[in-house]
């Protein structure tokens, strides 16, 4: 890999992304401007609970473009939008709306990350000549010569942290990508933006997902199905108690996440919490607070990175949702646990030294030693 | 690095005869049209030599041509003038989106549209307008050469279908115009648009044929310009260079000079074809000269748009989507294409004044970047998103 190679920076039309392609130009390096169109925003608009006019500020927005396109001509660099609406709905929302309807909360932006950011980006930057990608993820990625290994680690920033959704890259694509924002903080980039002269350096960060507008996922779901001709699977069950006693009844299982208080509608003295979601008998169990502690999860379809394979118990701490604050567990090979395990990455066995609150089938089990992403998995 | 532009389809750039023809009337002769004075009369005279121009190349009537922005408001205007609700429209699956989007409005607004498919080689069938047909058959609309393909259709087959039929006729001319000889009275049409800018004239200025007594209701309406067809201050310097461009291209395809252009898209075909998994859509129908399209089994379209932009080749794939980047062709999949296959597509169009050089130029670099598209991200048929 030659040092003018070019490289392809992913531009989302966001503060983070602009300034690593300002930087890296900057730099003198050879580069070429990506958008990645995922999601036609108006695609739904007008369906129930759709709005109809699409927000400003959010994947694949026409002011997005806009601002990715204005930043590029602003650095005198190639830019080009890339459609990739067909593998981003294969690939993430079908997902998204399976999950969801199999009583499990899912993690899109990883799907994402996995599928089409540091999958499909890295090819299509290939194809056009450009040997690595960069992107404004706040995470580091260096090589460590004694392990022969490509590393993650947490960004300096840890406001900022985004290795939670970055556990499936494998080796290659870790090779071929740049995080230069991962030694900054944001308050720094936003800085550098400015030094740049870039107009959206104050632009707001964008936190909902990005094709479900207004963050309403149950409409999406809805209004998703309707689209394509499906009807909205039965889910609809009984809400029992821990003792199973029958507490009331729900309309479908895709309302409801493990951890959920609100919208349950039942009348008690006590708060009462999801406590678990059977996808088979579409009963959803309630309870107290303090029933949502659970010691242990399974990981499926693992991704290691900084080791090759477990072999052996392992010290990690873990983190079990986006804003989880990662606790001590110990990691254990699960053999030929787990469903859905069909060939592709390894099941875990993860064991507490606290009970966790919470544990969500759907989101990903991240594993750290210290900084370091040890690997990832779906939980069970 | 060279730049060889390939996408003559989308936009062409002005001839130097256009742009000194078109000079004057910027700061000079700024007159309005309709103004009685002096500067009014100087922009008048050139609207109406421009007029007598184009007159000529549809060989009409001077009465029977309107002014408007361009091919898309051609297009509007005789859908949305002639089409009422409970009237029955005939266009067909590969027209341009200035015609299907306009169908499909009229369809929302209650009248009955039939999108006739194209056979495989990218033909309409006259045989399918006239199947269509019904008794309460207002409008028939088809394109003169399809943008994609470069595929020129039977016009006057179904001029004569639409005349026994009672029915109007409008022709999508935007693509044929300064590539191949017209004549409305032969077409049998009573509607024709064409647009300046595909034929090195500049953008945002077109003309639309209008056969005398066709009940066409104006889509503009304010001031009584163009004989109350199309209401707005004449874009004066616009249709001087609409009139100066339908000049060239008359002289062009009369004293046969725009022969050479479809040898170099032979050769250019050739040349691309001799990389393996290569075939064009639409070889086997008659196309205007400067267009081929290309598939190239197992690439990204896309992707491969992108690399030879990147190596000074401007060439394009499938329609442009509101965001910028693209959509399988619409026209490819009609003719039966699978998504992948279109994506796969690439579309050449030569401008005139296209050389032997670019030729060389593009034939160096494509297989080259085939290969390497192929050899990185191979797309294996029927199962890429």
């Amino acid at each position: 890999m030659t040092e003018n190679a070019t490289i392809a920076v992913a531009m989302s039309g966001g503060v983070d992304s602009s300034t690593v392609a300002a930087i890296l130009a900057r730099e003198g390096n050879s580069v070429v401007g990506l958008t990645l169109q995922l999601w036609d925003q108006t695609r739904l608009a007008g369906r129930h609970g759709i709005p109809d006019a699409p927000k400003a500020g959010r994947c694949c927005s026409l002011d997005d473009v806009y601002d990715a396109r204005r930043v590029a001509e602003h650095l005198g660099i190639p830019y080009y939008v890339v459609n990739q609406e067909d593998r981003f709905e294969r690939d993430v929302v079908r997902p998204f709306v399976d999950e969801y309807l199999a009583g499990r909360t899912p993690v899109p932006c990883s799907l994402c990350n996995n599928h089409i950011k540091f999958d499909q980006l890295l090819k299509t930057a290939r194809s056009i000549g450009a040997e690595r990608i960069a992107t404004g993820h706040y995470a580091v990625n260096e090589y460590d010569t004694e392990r022969r290994r490509w590393i993650l680690k947490r960004p300096a920033d840890l406001a900022k942290d985004q290795t939670y959704f970055l556990f499936g890259l494998t080796q290659e694509q870790l090779a071929h990508t740049l995080f230069p924002l991962g030694h900054m903080t944001k308050p720094e980039v936003r800085a550098i933006a400015r030094q740049h002269g870039l107009k959206l350096a104050e632009k707001p960060d964008s936190q909902e997902i990005c094709f479900v507008p207004g963050g309403d996922y149950k409409s999406f779901l809805v209004a998703y199905l309707e689209e394509q001709g499906e009807p909205v699977a039965e889910t609809a069950g009984e809400l029992v108690a821990a003792t199973g006693e029958v507490m009331g009844r729900h309309e479908g299982i895709f309302h409801f996440t493990v951890g959920q208080r609100k919208g349950l509608g039942l009348a008690s003295p006590t708060p009462l919490y999801v406590l678990n979601i059977d996808p088979a008998s579409h009963r959803v169990t309630v309870g107290a607070d303090s029933e949502l502690a659970t010691r242990e999860l399974l990981a499926e379809r693992v991704n290691w990175i900084s080791i090759a394979a477990l072999t052996e118990p392992m010290r990690v701490r873990a983190k079990i949702r986006h804003r989880h604050e990662p606790a001590w567990a110990t990691l254990e090979p699960a053999k030929g646990a787990g469903r859905n395990s069909a060939g592709a990455g390894d099941a875990v066995l993860v064991t507490f030294d606290e009970p966790q609150r919470a544990v969500t089938p759907g989101q990903s089990a991240v594993f750290y030693d210290g900084d370091e992403v040890v690997g990832g998995g779906w939980i069970a | 690095m060279p730049r060889v532009y390939m996408d003559a389809n989308a936009t062409t750039p002005l001839l130097p005869e256009v742009m000194e023809a078109m000079r004057p009337f910027w700061m000079e002769d700024f007159g309005n049209a309709s103004s009685i004075h002096r500067q009014g009369q100087r922009a008048r005279m050139a609207v109406d030599r421009a007029r007598e121009t184009l007159a000529r190349l549809f060989n009409c009537r001077e009465a029977e041509v309107v002014f408007n922005s361009g091919g898309t408001e051609g297009d509007n205007t005789a859908l949305f003038g002639l089409v009422r609700p409970g009237d029955h429209l005939i266009t067909t699956a590969i027209e341009h989106s200035a015609v299907l989007r306009a169908a499909e409005r009229l369809e929302d607004r209650g009248a009955e549209v039939t999108f006739v498919p194209p056979l495989a080689n990218g033909l309409i069938d006259p045989g399918a307008i006239r199947a269509a047909i019904r008794p309460h058959t207002r409008l028939i609309s088809v394109m003169l050469a399809n943008n994609e393909t470069g595929v020129l259709q039977p016009v006057e087959e179904i001029g004569k279908i639409a005349s026994e039929a009672g029915a109007f006729f409008h022709i999508d001319a935007v693509q044929g115009a300064g590539k191949v000889a017209f004549d409305v009275r032969r077409f049998g049409c009573h509607l024709l648009s064409i647009s300046a800018h595909k034929m090195h004239g500049p953008k945002g200025v077109g003309g639309l044929y209008v056969r005398r007594g066709t009940p066409l209701e104006p889509l503009v309406v304010g001031g009584s310009h163009e004989r109350r067809q199309r209401a707005g201050t004449e874009n004066v310097p616009g249709i001087v260079g609409l009139g100066k461009a339908a000049e060239l291209a008359m002289e062009s395809i009369d004293d046969g000079a725009i022969e050479p252009l479809a040898a170099l898209r032979d050769r250019l075909e050739a040349g691309i074809l001799a990389i393996s998994g290569t075939s064009v859509n639409g070889a086997c129908a008659p196309r205007v000269a400067n267009t081929t399209n290309i598939r190239f089994e197992q690439v990204e379209g896309e992707a491969l748009v992108i690399a030879l932009d990147l190596k000074g080749v401007a060439v394009s794939g499938g329609s442009a989507c509101h965001s910028g980047s693209t959509e399988p062709s619409h026209v490819l999949m009609a003719m039966g294409l699978d998504k992948n296959a279109a994506r796969a597509s690439l579309r050449f169009s030569l401008l005139r004044t296209a050389t032997e050089a670019d030729v060389d130029h593009v034939l160096r670099i494509v297989p080259e970047a085939v290969e390497h598209l192929r050899a990185i991200a191979p797309v294996a048929a029927g199962t890429a998103g």
